[in-house]
């Protein structure tokens, strides 16, 4: 499990470095959301991985860590989730603004020659 | 308990403290649904709620500078009254009062001045504002660093708004990359976090001071790499070279009262990096002590070099400041990396003063090029063949313009170069020689211990970006007030030339009130040397309703 995580976590990240660094914006945005993806499992892993271990107290139960997982990194991926889309959102607007502008999308609003 | 009455006054006073966070929020939503017709109305709710906001601020500082002990609740507030480390908990110092004055005063001066003409240009300037303010004080309030997230991408999303407003294809394009580079930073710092989280257990930054120094050699790696990750996010933020060139273009593309506000965004990141620093990697951190310090005085060195020479290279005045900015940034950077306890007041003394200095000039630029064609600096030497115009065409214009626009412009430059170059008498100079009179008086105990090859360098440094600023400030000076190309006047409100007055004014009554300020500074200093202190009191602070 630890194996696939990580696996794909630095697949995520190398794509979405690569595609950050590509001259077209619809290109930086996805590249934007893989890297919010990975970001997101990482988060996710550092509560480490745990099978069958849920986060939630049961009521009458004892906090027995040894039944439960870390509740915080869950929590914390849930907001970077929702903030990583708002601002996602955002940059798209911002993107289409850019388009409409220069009537490119390369990101510097021109074409390079040799492009 | 509530049922007494000098308690219940504490307890009232208790939630000053999360007031600049609440306020503009609460306003920001409330200027929304009304029509942008009426943007005088929500332009003088806007300036109401930062002026409370600001006079709060000054209420608070006032707590903070007579000492922790006076403060409500000690300066701590536990959200949703869990204790510390458990709960989030805002935390007011002296450091985290004297950025939350700074900035409402900044918001102050840039909102005025948005109330003449550019709070026009767009849609919800007033509200993007507010929220903008929220998240500023909120950053710089929280105990938190998740919750430092949190507001960092709140004040970054209403900064991304503030910037494309006015929109045109320049503003665009500065804002895509703005936004791209701002977005690729907060990864970094998510992963910072999560690794911070991961090893040591904890997000509490008072919690995180006291549990650096116990960990083993294993996860102290990690818990560096981490920092180390998450201070390349605020480096972005701060614009520390090489991560700064979206930064000029950026401020010199943004309307004039957003670039004004926008002075205090690189100090966000300044502001945290000094912060974290000192608490986490103070002297009580152990084998990490001091971790990193190198990093910042290299990359803090090369920022202000950076800086200088884009100030001599700059033709346009809005590049020139925004180049200024990251001389400032690298300069304050620089000072926190050489580590020298009796330096740190200094730096705190010319943060103030710069971003007071670099704001005004924010705002006085677009006023002085008025009414000039674009690149006309650029071609300044071509346009002389072209002779004057008549110079009074625009004077018998109606209104309340100023009289003797270009002699109160010129004044106003020059108090700014004054203060960007580090002349005496004021208060850019006082900075200055505070910084470099702490960094020969710093005793051996210090982190660094003694004046070494890097302490000469960066005195030359900044005696040189000073001399490159001048030397920038009188070629474009002389071009502006001197030779008079163009020869039409500018048209300025009082409105609009206020707050430029003010903010230089404030610098002046810097200067002159240097003793009781450098105190301050060094009272902050003084906290920010001792972070066991500070985790002491967010650590042990009884619970609301239990005492």
């Amino acid at each position: 499990m630890e194996l696939i995580l990580a696996g794909g976590i630095g697949t995520l990240t190398a794509s979405g470095v690569y595609l950050l660094l590509r001259p077209r914006t619809y290109q930086v945005i996805i590249g934007l959301s893989l890297l919010s993806f990975a970001v997101n499992l990482f988060i996710f892993g550092m509560g480490r991985l745990r099978v069958n271990a849920p986060p939630i107290l049961e009521p009458g139960g004892a906090g027995d860590l040894a039944r439960f997982t870390d509740p915080v990194p869950q929590a914390l991926v849930l907001t970077a989730i929702v903030i990583g889309f708002a601002m996602t959102a955002l940059f798209l607007v911002v993107l289409l603004a850019s388009r409409g502008f220069t009537g490119t999308d390369h990101v510097d609003g021109r074409e390079q020659r040799g492009d | 308990m509530w049922t007494e009455g000098s308690s219940a006054v504490t307890d009232w006073l208790h939630h000053l403290l999360i007031l600049p966070i609440l306020l503009p929020l609460a306003v920001a939503a409330v200027l929304i649904p009304i029509n942008e017709r009426d943007r005088t109305v929500k332009g003088a709710i806007g300036f109401g709620s930062t002026l409370v906001v600001f006079i709060l601020s000054m209420i608070l500082m006032r707590f903070a500078a007579s000492g922790t002990a006076s403060l409500p609740g000690s300066g701590v507030y536990q959200l949703g009254n869990w204790p510390a480390p458990f709960g989030i908990v805002l935390v007011l110092d002296r450091l985290s009062a004297l950025m939350l004055c700074l900035t409402s005063g900044l918001a102050l001066a840039a909102q005025a001045y948005s109330m003449a003409r550019w709070h026009t240009a767009g849609h919800h300037f007033h509200s993007l504002f507010q929220l903008l303010l929220a998240g500023l004080n909120g950053a710089f309030l929280t105990g938190d660093l998740f919750n430092l997230f949190v507001f960092f991408e709140m004040m970054l999303a209403a900064s991304y708004g503030l910037l494309l407003h006015g929109s045109g294809p320049i503003r665009v394009k500065a804002g895509l990359h703005y936004v791209a580079v701002n977005l690729a930073a907060s990864s970094l710092f998510l992963i910072g976090v999560s690794l911070i989280y991961g090893t040591t257990g904890t997000l509490n930054m008072a919690d995180l001071a006291t549990k650096i120094a116990a960990i083993d050699a294993q996860d102290r790696t990690f818990v560096e790499m981490g920092a180390a990750i998450l201070g390349v996010a605020f480096l972005v933020k701060a614009g520390m070279w090489p991560l700064s060139f979206w930064l000029p273009t950026a401020y010199a593309a943004a309307t004039p009262p957003v670039a004004g506000i926008f002075a205090i965004l690189t100090k966000v990141g300044i502001y945290v990096i000094m912060r974290l620093h000192l608490l986490v990697f103070g002297t009580t951190a152990g084998a990490s002590s001091g971790f990193g310090q190198d990093w910042l005085v290299t990359g803090g060195m090369l920022t202000i070099a950076f800086g200088a020479i884009g100030v001599l290279a700059s033709q346009a005045m809005g590049r020139l400041a925004g180049y200024s900015v990251l001389v400032s940034s690298g300069t304050l950077l620089a000072a926190i990396g050489l580590g020298h306890g009796g330096m740190l007041a200094g730096a705190l003394f010319y943060l103030v003063s710069s971003t007071l200095t670099i704001a005004a000039f924010f705002l006085l630029i677009e006023l002085v090029e008025r009414g000039r064609d674009a690149g006309a600096d650029v071609l300044a030497v071509t346009m002389e063949a072209y002779g004057d115009f008549d110079e009074d065409e625009e004077e018998e214009e109606v209104g309340v313009a100023i009289p003797g626009t270009m002699a109160v412009l010129g004044l106003c430059f020059c108090l700014c170069a004054l203060l960007l170059a580090g002349l005496p008498p004021f208060s850019g100079f006082i900075a200055k020689f505070a910084l470099i009179s702490g960094l020969f008086d710093a005793p051996a105990a210090d982190l660094a211990a003694a004046t070494s090859v890097a302490d000469w360098i960066y005195v030359a440094l900044l005696i040189l970006s000073g001399l490159a600023a001048m030397i920038a400030m009188n070629r474009i000076g002389i071009r502006t007030f001197w030779a008079s190309i163009e020869g039409t006047i500018p048209r300025v409100v009082v409105i609009e030339i206020t707050p430029v007055i003010v903010l230089l004014a404030a610098c002046i009554f810097l200067s002159l009130q240097a003793g009781p300020a450098m105190r301050y500074m060094q009272a902050t200093a003084d906290d920010l040397l001792a972070p066991l202190t500070l985790s002491d009191r967010v650590l042990s602070a009884p619970r609301a309703g239990s005492n």
